[in-house]
């Protein structure tokens, strides 16, 4: 039964010469992905924990390592009372929020910045050869659960921060919090997956993705007033980061924004992460069909 | 309608009236930038392959052929999907590869010799376990199948082994168990020997044999040792320049290929190349020159001819090998 | 004379080496500028909040920023040197080729390793500093005798960070899996180099033991040596002690290494 309706519906499709995306249903391809994406990193987690001992060494120096990141705002707190007009539990929400966006973007698809490597010596060829998408696999490759460091280590700061501060909470601060954190993730995996699509371009331009993921994560840890108009405007209206948390999370702490933006851009996130993941997605496809024209 | 060519079941009756794979006027045009100063650059199209059409019937084993550069691994890669042709028609199983590429990849089977699509940090198990997977092989067909390569490549052994500590050989044979587990109904191998030693070579060898005899597995496989097409192959098509100079049975070269015989001339000493009519130079090694004459005429008036104008050591005839033929198949497409 | 022509040999084959990718150049120097900007706002509100904080003033901490982004490759500091493939090399065992090799392993790899910062130096560093000092207002020194003191601590510099990383390498004779020392060794140059923040910045005791580790060596001593905020004879003494002791220290693990190779029969 089914394999005559495959049938059918392969000749069908022979008849009719659509578009090469609209074969198979994005719905399908999304499925087939998730499905692909689950089966690698289970494979990967199954591997890493035959080696629990090194498992939880590296998980415990990826949290020290993302830890200095705080250590070092709490240095400057030691000297200062302010940055910019902002206290240090306040500091710590927005590092803490962007810590875990980051985080939770690192773990799902940390492996990307590989894509140029791979375009380099030609695995990305094997890859194409089997039947899922490849995104799915480029995303799932070396799948690391040490990363859970980082996310951890960003959740421990976000407690001490709402421990601390006296926040005056609504059920829309107290609903914005996950939302904040799950459109942040979105949002850095847009830039993680678009990073990726510029490789196909550039393949030894991995160092370009790194300034706009890691680089980003920095910015973010601290409070928009230290920085520039210019780079606000940057990233508000072309890289959306400033969407990750200082917006939402201002918004949390009763704080005037940044560039006189309207109160509700803090309800944006979801949009903003479901835009910038359209477009990273629509990226991802043109480098891959430029790479499968060109070869290189 | 149902039931054309490309339901026939894996291993069942060949449908002759419906190749499995065929081309027609395919190409593939690459733009190629090379740096000529420090930020100048200049472009250039570069035809890798240029209008080829041929068809493959289902359980054929043909052996594509051609030097360097030749645009057989351009071929494969647009046979499989990975490339997008730049014109002409292709399809494989009545599929076009370039569009429908993961309906494409569970019915074909691949193997690159110079890189392995196994995962290289994991036990070779590990990547069976996710072909199985990932291709929704039945349980029990993946069993059968995976027993069968296990045995048949001898895999025992390996099975719990990181990829990465495994020998070429050894690496190879896995590669060609992983490229098997979902019945592909064609397999292609890119270099499947290459770097190869004598005895994994023949063990591969008899193995796509015995796969293609006992299963009907189409192959198509490019190769750099000849050994493999005489062994493997009835038919053999060779790519040179991206054109297709030769479909056919493999007896059938050496009268295109105009074959030529080689003599070998030992000389007293390094001399520049030997100047003769009926014959050119092909190679100068120290005292050593091999002069090439056509095949159909005799040795003897350019031997005398050399004895008399050169310190003649030693000589000796080398017969016509495929190698010959097709270098000379392809030396005579250069010059017209 | 044909040692020394040797080494330089080396030396030219680990800058051309890295020369070769311009592409991954251009966008380590993006990279570098973008935490440039983002380090130098911040220094910029820190100080604000308190100026002359730890004996710099605003332009003199802005400086710091871009010459410390400028460094940040030379010495090495994240790693990417020359460490993964002496790793990979002893991991393989082709170590015991190096080892009957006429040169040195440790020289070898060190000629190698200047080459590298050479380049980066280059390639690296001007760059963004040119934009940092066109973005900003730097206490860049005019006097050309400060700059050519500031580049012996740089060199200086990179000796420390080359003979820490070397021990590093080593290690992987002993430790099946290096990672573990690589990480950590990166965390402690990450945060007692002064790459996050300043080590004069840094409080109490805890300034006090930053600032005479051997990472200080790295980026901290060059900076005040152009900055002019530290005596210049007195920092290439402690950076030198530091390069020497460490670099006796690798050649003391690589005799005890190769030791054992020899005993193992490689």
């Amino acid at each position: 039964m089914k394999a005559g309706g495959t049938a059918v519906r392969e000749t069908a499709v022979r008849v009719v010469d659509v578009h090469p995306f609209e074969r198979q249903g994005a719905y399908e391809r999304l499925r087939d992905g998730l499905r692909a994406y689950r089966l690698i990193t289970a494979m990967w987690i199954r591997s890493t924990m035959a080696y629990r001992a090194s498992f939880a060494m590296t998980a415990f120096g990826n949290f020290a390592a993302t830890a200095l990141d705080f250590a070092a705002i709490l240095l400057m707190f030691s000297r200062v009372d302010r940055l910019g007009g902002y206290s240090l539990p306040e500091v710590a929400l927005l590092y803490g929020v962007s810590g875990v966006a980051f985080g939770f973007a690192d773990l799902a698809l940390g492996s990307m910045d590989r894509l140029g490597r791979r375009v380099r010596d030609g695995t990305l060829d094997t890859l194409l050869v089997r039947p899922v998408p490849v995104l799915a696999q480029v995303a799932a490759d070396r799948f690391a659960l040490r990363r859970l460091g980082r996310i951890t280590q960003g959740l421990l700061v976000v407690g001490y921060a709402l421990a601390v501060l006296d926040i005056h909470w609504t059920p829309l601060k107290v609903l914005l919090m996950p939302v904040m954190l799950l459109s942040g993730a979105g949002i850095f995996s847009a830039v993680f997956v678009a990073g990726a699509a510029f490789q196909f371009v550039a393949q030894d331009a991995s160092e370009v993705q790194n300034s706009f993921t890691y680089g980003g994560n920095t910015l973010l840890q601290y409070p928009p007033t230290v920085f520039a108009k210019d780079m606000l405007r940057g990233v508000t209206f072309v890289l959306p980061l400033a969407f990750v948390n200082w917006l939402p999370a201002l918004y949390v702490l009763g704080r005037p924004y940044p560039l006189d933006l309207p109160e509700w851009v803090a309800f944006a996130p979801p949009v903003v992460a479901a835009l910038c993941c359209a477009l990273a997605g629509i990226a991802w496809r043109a480098g891959l069909r430029a790479y499968r024209s060109t070869g290189s | 309608m149902a039931t054309d060519g490309e339901t026939a079941a894996p291993g069942g009756e060949p449908a002759p009236e419906a190749p499995l794979i065929e081309l027609d006027g395919v190409e593939k045009v690459f733009d190629v930038r090379r740096r000529t100063g420090f930020l100048r650059g200049e472009r250039r199209q570069v035809r890798a392959v240029d209008s080829i059409s041929f068809t493959v019937r289902r359980g054929e084993m043909v052996g594509y052929i051609g030097p360097n550069g030749a645009g057989k691994s351009t071929t494969i890669k647009m046979l499989t999907g990975i490339l997008t042709p730049s014109g002409g028609r292709l399809r494989v199983a009545g599929l076009d590869p370039s569009r429908e590429r993961t309906r494409v990849a569970r019915r074909i089977g691949v193997v690159f010799g110079q890189r392995t699509t196994l995962w290289w940090d994991l036990p070779l198990i590990d990547s069976y376990r996710l072909m199985h997977r990932m291709y929704r092989v039945p349980d029990a067909r993946f069993r059968e199948n995976l027993d069968r390569c296990v045995e048949l490549l001898e895999l025992g052994e390996l099975l719990e082994v990181p990829v990465r500590q495994l020998s070429l050989g050894q690496r190879m044979r896995g590669d060609i168990a992983a490229a098997l587990l979902h019945d592909p109904e064609v397999l292609y191998l890119d270099e499947p020997t290459i770097g190869l030693d004598v005895v994994s070579k023949v063990r591969v060898r008899e193995f796509l044999r015995d796969l293609n005899a006992e299963r009907g597995t189409t192959v198509l496989l490019t190769t750099h040792d000849l050994t493999d097409i005489e062994q493997l192959c009835r038919r053999v098509m060779v790519i040179d320049h991206g054109r297709l100079m030769y479909d056919g049975a493999l007896s059938g070269l050496h009268a295109v290929g105009e074959s030529e015989r080689t003599l070998v001339v030992d000389l007293e000493r390094e001399l520049p190349p030997i100047e003769a009519e009926s014959a050119r130079v092909v190679k100068v090694e120290g005292p050593r020159q091999w002069l090439a004459f056509p095949a159909g005429t005799s040795a003897a008036p350019l031997v005398a001819r050399i004895a008399a104008d050169y310190p003649l050591v030693d000589l000796s005839v080398r017969e016509p090998d495929i190698e010959a033929v097709i270098s000379r198949m392809y030396a005579g497409k250069a010059v017209s | 004379m044909g040692t020394a022509r040797l080494y330089a040999a080396v030396a030219g084959s680990g800058f051309r080496r890295y020369a070769t990718y311009r592409v991954a150049t251009a966008a380590g120097v993006f990279t570098n500028t973008v935490f440039g900007l983002i380090l130098a706002y911040l220094f910029i509100a820190l100080w604000d909040s308190k100026p002359h904080l730890g004996g710099y003033d605003q332009a003199q901490a802005l400086t710091y920023v871009w010459v410390s982004q400028g460094l940040l490759m030379v010495v090495a500091m994240m790693g990417g040197g020359f460490e993964d493939e002496l790793i990979e090399r002893i991991r393989t065992g082709d170590i015991a080729i190096d080892l009957y090799r006429p040169a040195d392993l440790q020289l070898w790899w060190l000629a190698q390793d200047m080459g590298r910062a050479l380049f980066h130096l280059l390639g690296r560093g001007v760059v963004p500093l040119l934009f940092g000092a066109l973005v900003f207002d730097l206490a860049l020194p005019s006097d050309p005798l400060t700059w050519l003191a500031f580049l012996v601590a740089v060199a200086l510099g990179v000796a420390v960070g080359f003979s820490i990383r070397f021990l590093v390498a080593l290690s992987a004779f002993w430790l099946l899996d290096g990672a573990g020392v690589a990480q950590l060794t990166s965390i402690a140059g990450i945060f007692c180099s002064g790459m996050l923040l300043p080590l004069n910045v840094f409080p109490g005791a805890l300034g006090e033991v930053v600032r005479v580790l051997p990472w200080a060596s790295l980026i901290q001593a060059p900076v005040d040596v152009l900055l002019g905020t530290a005596d210049p004879l007195g920092t290439y003494a402690l950076q030198a002690a530091w390069a020497i002791a460490l670099l006796a220290a690798g050649r003391l693990v690589q005799s005890v290494a190769t030791r054992r190779v020899v005993v193992q029969g490689g």
